[in-house]
């Protein structure tokens, strides 16, 4: 690769070791991908997991003195603190969240702990170079604002909000950024959760690629489009697509293709969202707590669920994970009297990939979210997949 | 009928640099290295083309990554911790999130393997990669009846 000479003093060291660490880990990277150069960076997310990999990662570059150039938003861990108040933490998953918060101080990120950092905090402008990781917000950046990442992992972005630089190639290039599937819908997509559906069943039907919707909504919530983004690159890797007369680079089928032929074409009908749900849901019945809040529940999701509830009590554990700002908005809104008065929860900076959740392994729930059920089958726990109304019925009754 | 008498080389691509062997294990589906059991290496996603088999120490053939972007390298480390990582790794698709996790955890990762090898590779061969080389050295493992190959 072609490097700047200040790019070369990173490499070297010059900056330290942690630092050089994180130019070389770069430096293989765009190596691998045939990049010419290094390109400067204006935003970074980093897809912070609480977990070995990430601890020793950050620890190991912070600890050779490295200090972010761009100030990265991170994923949340836990809330040690609310955790400890309701229910017993296990003093090692304890030291481990202490040890992440302060590595990830220490190295200068923004302490957001919140995986939708493309609702609040860290929203990029169409064009705009960056590095983000987390799967629902490459896609979110890239597609529906225009704004340009690759599909970094946590440490790739790490690296890359270090050094202010990622290597140049796949998406931040025009070239790569065309569609190269397309994807008829003729589902109808009668709400939030019929995104989620979508989203999980194109990359099976499609193979790799960049995807092209027609038959979609011309009004769709932000809502539907985080769900859209985080399923599709739950399912496959899919972190750019395209849909035709709403998102900004695709204006028409001709410009989101690039003026180029698709490679293949399928078809999803409501038969597709059907299967696609039988497949992935466990089977209903009774359940012992509710999930809401892979990703992170915005401020419209936790109104709905008060509209919903109309003054019942919940008769299992209910929780709606979300960002500090959402919390704040919930409580100044009054929606977090309602549900903790009903028996619920609404908790921040907090994952359901996370130890805290100790107490429902082995016992099943009900989610609106594939991508919760998806990852928590390490954690021995077993999700009925329904819509958020039906969530919010499952949670009343205590069956799904 | 192709069948595999000797050792052959092909070309391939360095993702992760590296050099390690151990048996093949094809795999048609995209891995998701945090569904599978560190303890034991047993793939333990539903539905997956390797649900059930271990992945511990092979040279692992799969199209490309799949999942989010902390979990590859989460998976991959706490396999590595308890020696059930995979020896070396074999892709069609890059993925930024694969090639990261590979390079950081040191986990040898090509591409680009001649197409001639995928005709010829089955579970089971012995497979020796020097991704820095961009070569994959392929041995048929004997015990594989001729019929069953491709």
């Amino acid at each position: 690769m072609d490097l700047t000479s200040e790019e070369k003093d990173m490499l070297c060291g010059e900056f330290g070791p942690g630092i050089a660490t994180a130019m070389k880990v770069l430096v293989a990277i765009g190596e691998a991908f045939g990049a010419e150069k290094m390109v400067e960076i204006s935003r970074a997310h980093v897809a912070l997991s609480n977990q070995e990999a990430d601890l020793w990662f950050v620890e190991k570059v912070v600890g050779g003195g490295a200090v972010c150039r761009v100030s990265p938003t991170v994923n949340p861990g836990f809330n040690l603190e609310y955790f400890q108040n309701v229910n017993v933490v296990n003093p090692e998953d304890a030291a481990v969240l202490k040890r992440t918060r302060s590595a990830y101080k220490a190295i200068g990120a923004t302490l957001t702990y919140n995986c939708t950092p493309y609702l609040e905090k860290n929203i990029p402008r169409y064009g705009e170079i960056t590095a983000y990781s987390e799967s629902s917000a490459t896609p979110y950046i890239n597609s529906v604002y225009g704004a340009r990442t690759n599909r970094e992992s946590a440490q790739s972005a790490l690296c890359a909000a270090v050094t202010g630089r990622t290597p140049l190639y796949g998406f931040l290039l025009d070239e790569n950024r065309g569609g190269t599937v397309l994807v008829e819908v003729k589902a109808e997509l009668k709400n939030d959760f019929d995104y989620q559906l979508l989203g999980y069943c194109v990359p099976k039907k499609t193979g790799p690629g960049v995807p092209v919707f027609t038959g979609m909504p011309s009004v769709i919530s932000p809502e539907s489009l985080m769900n859209l983004g985080a399923q599709l690159n739950t399912a496959g890797a899919v972190s750019l697509y395209h849909i035709v007369g709403v998102t900004p680079e695709a204006p028409t089928l001709e410009a989101a293709f690039h003026g180029e032929k698709p490679l293949r074409s399928v078809v999803v009908n409501d038969q597709d969202l059907k299967e696609i749900h039988d497949a992935i849901s466990a089977r209903g019945g009774k359940i012992d707590f509710v999930m809401f809040g892979c990703p992170h529940f915005t401020i419209t999701q936790v109104g709905e669920i008060v509209r919903l509830l109309d003054g019942r009590n919940f008769s299992v554990e209910f929780w709606v994970l979300t960002s500090s700002l959402t919390r704040e908005l919930a409580r100044r809104m009054g929606y977090l009297e309602i549900i903790e008065d009903a028996g619920g929860h609404i908790v921040d900076d907090t994952c359901i990939d996370q130890p805290c959740w100790r107490h429902l392994y082995g016992k099943k729930g009900v989610t609106d979210s594939p991508k919760c059920a998806y990852y928590t089958r390490r954690r021995n726990m077993e999700f009925a997949i329904r819509s958020l109304p039906d969530c919010v019925e499952a949670a009343v009754r205590g069956k799904a | 009928m192709m069948t595999l008498k000797d050792k052959i080389a092909f070309n391939c691509h360095r993702i992760a640099g590296g050099r390690a062997g151990g048996e093949a294990l094809f795999s048609s589906d995209d891995i998701c290295f945090y569904l599978v059991e560190p303890a034991t290496g047993v793939v333990i996603e539903k539905d997956h083309a390797l649900e059930g088999r271990s992945i511990a120490g092979k040279v692992l053939i799969f199209p490309s990554g799949k999942g989010s972007s902390v979990v590859q390298a989460d998976g991959l480390y706490q396999l590595a911790r308890q020696g059930k990582g995979p020896a070396a790794m074999i892709i069609q698709h890059p993925d930024t999130v694969l090639v990261a996790s590979a390079i950081i955890m040191e986990v040898p990762l090509v591409d680009k393997a001649d197409g001639l090898f995928y005709k010829l590779v089955n579970d089971g061969d012995y497979i020796d990669i020097d991704a820095d080389e961009g070569r994959i050295v392929l041995e048929a493992n004997p015990k594989i009846k001729a019929d069953q190959k491709i």
